[in-house]
């Protein structure tokens, strides 16, 4: 060992760096070149249009309405799915979870979601489809007259949004108040409180940070939804968003710049949204920011 | 107070036909699609007119299932494996170890998880197409470590903080260097959390579209990628057949989904980063 490696060594050893840390060094390497490096040659991509100025790209697309619509089509989806899906998973997680069997229950939800979407598209894209189930259902019911048209269109991008949406938000949801302290509660009904008051008073606090970060979670994945749109949407029309945008100028039109400034006005606006969400939170919430075992 | 439990048993039970409602349809649109894959012919009927298989056949040479579910194989295989050998390592760093740094570190890993593949893919897959990975099959593994790696260290930091520190100490007083700590001691211990990581990077890689969609050339699609693609250019192909291969993916992943609900809470399947 050589006079100069030792004291550098007990330099490192102090700030945490010994042998074991090291092993941090591949996954931390893969990370940065496969994840840090792009993000940022995305970004410089984005800034170093083939033609014009540097604000080139993003100039594009704000001046084309059938790229920046894409951005108010994609939120039009995104934001009442997840509205959606976070509303009716709030009750179901509660009332779900004082149920015993529940693991039937969680493993048919899980399904779609390890699936994927391209398999509930094609799936939906039958079942809900003028000869499908669900039109049959409702003719027999005298509910409708003639088939509802519900793919190619708006609402077969929303369905297959709740359909792989709801399970993750209500899965999340029960995670959450599964790790309560049903003590409290206990308190509360025993202090005399009723059903309601308890919601509002015990529950909703305890587990509002946990419900934020679902709403975040849930907002990021139906603002980023592609294949779904593609199969199960008017990809040329209510439901051409923003990924179908992204994809269609770096990789069908090969112009990387376009593409790349897209993926990241993608990125701000999900960041946005997450980050609005997250400072309202604090503004309401005042505490530990997860709750229970979160 | 009775008119209270008369109230909270119809919101119960309300609840409770949302659920069944939810589960029907999802086991509706699978079903759609499995029945179909076996029906001769399907038209203005509950059922199809007839049953065959004759569909699998035509599936296995129009798709040329063969070479996609080898591909399919060799990709996932790969992604496992390096994940699992360069996260479990660098979760154990981090669960014992304070060191500088380690913040920016764990938001290295936490970020591939919260942002959604299609946003950090096109700059990725534009990487990986100027570096010349791209439309190789390289190119599609090397795009899967990019969540999957975090996921596997996100996942095994619990697992490792169970273990009592005195078992290595334990180790390392009867000389045990970092890689035989690893190999002999915390792996056996750590056996079922590797199990449980395994099973879920299988399955996310196996229905990872977003990525694998970006990356992949002609000869190196996943199923899920060619699932699209058929659907995409629905009208060439049968429906059943396209049905058919639909099914061949959906039971492909779910017979390591319910190995994997053995060992976990189906809830631990979306908690993909709880920050």
């Amino acid at each position: 060992m050589n006079s100069n490696e030792a004291p550098l060594r007990t330099y490192l050893a102090r700030k945490g760096w010994d042998g074991v840390t090291l092993l941090v060094v591949p996954a931390a390497a893969l990370g940065i070149i496969l994840f840090a490096y792009p993000c940022v040659y995305g970004l410089i991509l984005s800034f170093t249009p083939k033609t014009g100025g540097i604000f080139a790209s993003y100039a594009a697309f704000f001046k084309d309405p059938f790229l920046y619509q894409t951005m108010f089509k994609t939120l039009w989806i995104a934001l009442p799915v997840t509205l959606f899906n976070l509303v009716i998973s709030l009750p179901s997680a509660l009332c779900v979870r004082l149920a015993r069997r529940q693991r039937l229950l969680t493993t048919i939800l899980v399904l779609p979601i390890t699936l994927g979407t391209v398999l509930v598209a094609e799936g939906l894209l039958d079942y809900l489809g003028p000869e499908g189930w669900v039109n049959r259902v409702l003719l027999v019911l005298g509910i409708i007259s003639v088939p509802m048209r519900l793919v190619h269109n708006y609402w077969g991008v929303f369905l297959s949004l709740v359909v792989t949406g709801f399970p993750f938000a209500f899965l999340l949801t029960l995670s959450y108040l599964s790790g309560l302290d049903r003590g409290l509660e206990k308190a509360a009904s025993t202090l005399g409180a009723g059903p309601a008051r308890r919601f509002l008073h015990i529950i909703l606090p305890l587990i509002l940070p946990g419900l934020a970060v679902t709403f975040c979670l849930c907002f990021v994945d139906a603002f980023s939804v592609f294949p779904s749109a593609v199969l199960l949407g008017a990809p040329a029309g209510a439901t051409r968003v923003i990924s179908i945008a992204a994809y269609n100028a770096a990789f069908e039109q090969f112009n990387y710049s376009l593409g790349s400034a897209i993926a990241i006005l993608m990125g701000l606006v999900q960041l946005a949204i997450v980050s609005a969400v997250l400072a309202a939170r604090r503004i309401i919430y005042n505490g530990p920011l997860t709750s229970g075992k979160g | 107070m009775e008119k209270l439990a008369v109230g909270s048993r119809i919101w119960t039970t309300a609840i409770w036909t949302f659920l069944c409602f939810m589960v029907v349809n999802i086991l509706g649109l699978i079903g759609t699609v499995v029945v179909n894959s076996f029906g001769t012919h399907w038209f203005d009927s509950w059922l199809p007119a007839g049953f065959t298989i004759r569909w699998y056949h035509a599936a296995w040479s129009e798709f040329q299932l063969t070479d996609l579910v080898t591909t399919t194989v060799e990709i996932v295989a790969a992604v496992v494996v390096i994940s699992i050998v360069i996260g479990v390592p660098a979760a154990y760093a981090i669960a014992r170890r304070d060191f500088v740094g380690k913040k920016i570190v764990l938001l290295l890993f936490i970020l591939p998880l919260l942002i959604p593949p299609i946003t950090y893919g096109i700059p990725l897959a534009t990487v990986l197409y100027r570096s010349g990975l791209g439309g190789t099959m390289n190119g599609v593994i090397v795009a899967n470590l990019v969540p999957s790696v975090p996921f596997v260290i996100l996942m095994m930091i619990p697992f490792i903080e169970q273990i009592d520190p005195r078992v290595e100490a334990a180790a390392r007083v009867f000389g045990a260097g970092t890689t035989r700590l690893l190999l002999y001691v915390l792996t056996p211990m750590l056996a079922p959390g590797i199990l449980a990581a395994v099973l879920l990077t299988l399955v996310r890689t196996m229905s990872m579209f977003e990525l694998s969609f970006l990356t992949s050339g002609p000869t190196s699609q996943t199923l899920v990628v060619a699932l699209y693609y058929s659907v995409f250019a629905a009208g060439v192909r049968a429906g059943q057949s396209i049905d058919a291969m639909a099914v061949v993916y959906t039971v492909s992943t779910l017979v390591w989904v319910l190995l994997a609900l053995r060992f976990i809470n189906p809830a631990q399947i979306v908690g993909r980063a709880k920050t």
